[in-house]
């Protein structure tokens, strides 16, 4: 049983650069070389197939950017988390780094059903400003905002208005805050709803997309993930939570803030703007 | 030409990966790549694998050519791979050259464009990368300017269909002749790169350099009448290269960890190289002897070292047959209980020998997980076992499928290849009964046993006994999977087969002459790349290619050749005496056998004699268990015999 026996760790990470082309289960497997070769005492699945226990958070898309990536992980044995988290850091590829470690109570719900919403900040390729403005305040204005996908491999037509809970332009980038629950919306999605909004066809520069937070609501509050199952610190194995998150507090609801995140800051110079 | 103000084209390409399938093929970030700097007086090379990242990635000789060059003072290495044909299309329409995946530098900023070729199939590929990297794809149509075109591995020992697109191919190991050529080609970069000629003159004076425009072939209307060198000090005979001590050849010293999922997708040491089975259908085995072995010491610190950098949880030994390695049993033991860090590591022994001992050592490694275990008689029945000098014994299979399926393993996988010469109906039958009784041993163990059958279509290869063989037609192979499939059906036999269609084209590639070379120009010219693809080949390609250069396609693939035909290899020596293999091709026809000479006195095959080189080995006596394919009872082993059945027992 998850975190019965073994020591459950949680940890935050940002995926930017040339990196965010890998998989979310390539990065996996980096993080699954990356324990070993910092000697981390990972617990082993039982059975005929033992896999080391590291369990994903919700899914980063192929080619998407993001500063609040988290992963769980449950180990043997407690351990020093500071120098560790460095000695990890080090083993992973350029553009990953860990952003903060906490140890969990036990039994604290997984990752992929606990996060319930995401925000990300959405730039469309090819199109003036004004134009981007307009289609985000005509997509607010509207009841559904209806476009074909596939789910699957089937085709349908997805209404994508309820899932996005908050979508404004600053300029620059889109913002938006999207459930992930029952199903989470593909930012591609988006993207396509709004172009076909404008109609305005995907020229020949690339949409991005950045993640900037997810959250676990929880009795009506955003919690963040570090935050939401941390052990108490009488129990924490896993040392204090590391400085890089510590602006997200006081700011979890309403509009986020454009340098929310420090570690924004490393290829970005000192802005969240995604081109 | 400059390209000095324009050599990373990152910024050109990351826009268009969004789009195209598996983008992480294109970004490079192993751990241990390099991102050499480029000075104007160092020579850089461009080492390629002309086939998808995922598949050219793992290639050690490309990694260790490429540790070796950027060790040099001299010069520099990077490395790229075919891109898939939506990045190609995308390349294309752009304008935008093939690049390297280390600083995604401009192909055509490199002086040397290195490929290694490890099949035939891939030749359309070398094309389109020629092309891709800006550079004429015929050598004669290459100026100054453009790169030095290389290439080597096991598809070049036979260099003539590509004499027409490379200038330069290096025949054997790599290990020595990539820092040779740089000093060659330092000077020519010195001197401003005039008199592209000259310079490839001086290549080809380097021992195991081969320059196809330096020598003239004359024909009798198909046949081969003489190739001769065009120059004075061309050498009429080009010899291969071979390393005499892997032990002084650590490489790859940091092994590539990719971030996206590659095929052997672990650590990788080299145990030995060459072998001296003597299968006569084996063209590795043939090109790469004598037999040399890395100093056990060697192989363990590689072992431990490779794992703790990389962070792989999977290390495979790696050679021709890996269990013929003195004292592997030791070796392995070492490995498994000298793991430091966290959790297991998987210990994988690729080509394994049919025999109870290899599955005892197995038993030893694979202790959890056990799923599958992989054999190769290669011929369903005792005699053509004989003909082809892979000498298991029925009762070796049996006693290793006793072995494995009493150890807990519940599928085995065996290899086959058909359209061998002398086969019959019966010996093609022969691998449905062998898998059947595989089945039927399985079944006293465990009730979901089961056997799946992998069959190949043989291709005969130059350097080899079988080279004057001419290969089934097409039709034939057909008929012959279908035998197996009515052999194999609602069995608990899993049959596989090889594409009859790829194999003849193969066939064509694989003995072709320098004429072919307008046939794979054609074949690449109508969209035929990736041919090892079953979605990519088209055989029609191939067989319009061969009608509209005037060529019979029959002649180059399924007829006989004669003792006195000129091939068109002939003038290419892997250090087999000709005679040797004409003399194996005759027994082969007889049936009769030839021992391995790590254990039986020599019988010249002209490797050692000719290159003054010696096996190396630890052992001078075989290892016990089985026949050893050696169709004698070895059972008693050597003076050190190992105690497989105590392994067996403990499970």
């Amino acid at each position: 049983m998850r975190g019965d026996l073994g020591f459950p760790i949680r940890l935050r990470y940002s995926k930017r650069g040339k990196i965010r082309f890998a998989s979310h289960r390539d990065l996996a497997r980096s993080f699954d070389r990356a324990f070993r070769i910092a000697e981390l005492p990972l617990a082993f699945t039982l059975g005929f197939s033992p896999r080391p226990k590291i369990s994903l958070g919700y899914a980063l898309g192929v080619g998407h950017e993001s500063n609040a990536e988290y992963l769980d992980i449950e180990l043997l044995s407690p351990v020093d988390i500071e120098p560790l988290s460095a000695r990890i850091g080090e083993a992973l590829p350029d553009g990953v780094s860990i952003d903060g470690v906490v140890s969990l109570i036990p039994r604290a719900p997984a990752l992929q059903e606990a996060v319930t919403l995401v925000a990300l900040e959405l730039y469309l390729a090819d199109m003036k400003p004004s134009l981007v403005e307009q289609v985000v305040q005509d997509a607010n204005n509207r009841d559904e905002i209806c476009v074909a996908t596939t789910r699957k491999g089937r085709s349908i037509t997805e209404d994508l208005r309820p899932g996005i809970k908050y979508m404004e332009f600053d300029g620059t980038n889109i913002s938006l805050e999207v459930v992930t629950q029952p199903r989470g919306l593909r930012p591609a999605d988006i993207a396509r709803a709004l172009r076909e909004i404008s109609n305005t066809p995907t020229g020949t520069g690339e949409d991005r997309v950045l993640r900037t937070h997810q959250w676990i609501e929880r009795d009506g509050a955003r919690l963040l993930p570090l935050e939401a199952d941390r052990a108490t610190p009488a129990t924490n194995v896993a040392g204090d939570i590391s400085k890089g998150i510590s602006n997200d507090r006081g700011q979890i609801s309403g509009r986020l803030a454009r340098d929310a995140d420090p570690s924004d800051t490393q290829q970005r110079s000192g802005t969240q703007q995604l081109v | 030409m400059n390209h000095e103000l324009e050599t990373d084209l990152w910024p050109k390409i990351e826009p268009l990966l969004s789009r195209v399938e598996k983008p992480a093929r294109y970004i490079g970030m192993e751990q241990g790549a390099l991102s050499p700097r480029h000075r104007e007086s160092d020579v850089s090379w461009l080492l390629i694998y002309p086939d998808t990242y995922e598949i050219g990635l793992p290639n050690q000789g490309l990694q260790i050519l490429y540790e070796i060059l950027n060790e040099r003072d001299d010069a520099t290495a990077e490395r790229a791979y075919a891109p898939w044909v939506d990045l190609e299309a995308e390349l294309r329409a752009k304008g935008i050259p093939l690049f390297s995946v280390d600083t995604h530098r401009r192909a055509d900023a490199f002086d040397v464009l290195a490929f290694n070729l490890s099949a035939e199939l891939v030749f359309t590929n070398l094309l389109n990368c020629i092309d891709l990297a800006g550079s004429p794809v015929r050598s004669s149509d290459r100026h100054d300017h453009d790169p030095i075109v290389v290439a080597g591995g096991h598809s070049t020992f036979n260099p003539e269909p590509l004499a027409d697109f490379v200038d330069a191919f290096v025949m054997g190991e790599g290990e020595e002749v990539v820092g040779e050529m740089t000093e060659v080609l330092r000077e020519w970069k010195a001197n401003k790169k005039h008199n592209r000629e000259g310079v490839l003159r001086e290549l080809a004076s380097i021992p195991g350099v081969y320059v196809p425009s330096l020598y003239e072939v004359a024909y009798d209307g198909p046949h081969i009448v003489e190739v001769k060198p065009l120059y004075p000090g061309v050498p009429e005979r080009i010899e291969k290269r071979t390393v005499s001590d892997l032990g002084d050849w650590p490489y790859p010293k940091n092994q590539l960890v990719p971030v996206m999922e590659v095929v052997h997708d672990r650590l990788n040491v080299e145990v030995f190289r060459g072998c001296t089975r003597g299968c006569r259908f084996c063209q590795a085995g043939m090109i790469t002897r004598p037999v040399r072995e890395r100093p056990a010491e060697q192989v363990r610190t590689m072992v431990r070292d490779g794992l703790r950098r990389t962070g792989y949880d999977e290390v495979a030994l790696t050679s021709l047959s890996t269990a013929d390695f003195s004292g592997i049993e030791g070796i392995v033991r070492g490995v498994i209980q000298d793991q430091t860090g966290t959790g297991g590591v998987a210990v994988s022994l690729p080509s394994l020998r049919v025999d109870a001992f290899t599955v005892g050592v197995a038993a030893q490694i694979q202790s959890v997980r056990r799923t599958g275990l992989t054999f190769a008689p290669e011929a369903g029945s005792w005699r053509l076992r004989k003909v082809i000098n892979k000498l298991i014994t029925e009762a070796d299979l049996y006693d290793s499928a006793e072995a494995a399926f009493s150890n807990g393993w519940r599928r085995i996988k065996l290899y086959f290849l058909t359209g061998l010469p002398t086969e019959l109906d019966e010996d093609t039958l022969g691998i449905a009964e062998l898998a059947h009784n595989v089945v039927a041993i399985g079944k006293k163990h465990n009730k979901s046993a089961s056997c799946t059958v992998s069959v190949g279509g043989f291709v005969p290869k130059a350097h080899t006994p079988f080279q004057w063989f001419g290969q089934n037609s097409i039709e034939e192979m057909y008929r012959k999977v279908n035998l197996l499939r009515d052999a194999t059906r609602n069995s608990k036999v899993q049959l596989k087969w090889h594409d009859p269609e790829a194999s003849f084209a193969e066939g064509i590639a694989s003995r072709g002459d320098r004429r072919i070379g307008r046939v794979i120009e054609r074949v690449w010219r109508a969209g035929g790349t990736f041919q090892e693809w079953s979605e990519h080949m088209d055989i029609n390609r191939w067989t319009d290619a061969m009608a509209a250069e005037g060529l019979d396609a029959n002649w180059y693939v399924t007829r006989h050749r004669n003792e006195n035909e000129i091939l068109p290899w002939d003038h290419i020596s892997a250090g087999l005496h000709r005679d040797f293999l004409y003399q194996e091709w005759r027994a082969a026809l007889n049936e009769n056998g030839l021992p391995d000479c790590r254990w039986t006195p020599c019988y010249d095959c002209g490797v050692c004699t000719g290159h003054s080189l010696e096996h190396v080995v630890a052992s001078s006596v075989a290892p016990a268990g089985g026949s050893q394919g050696t169709g004698q009872d070895l059972s008693t082993g050597g003076s050190v015999p190992v105690d497989f059945k105590g392994v067996v027992g403990a499970r």
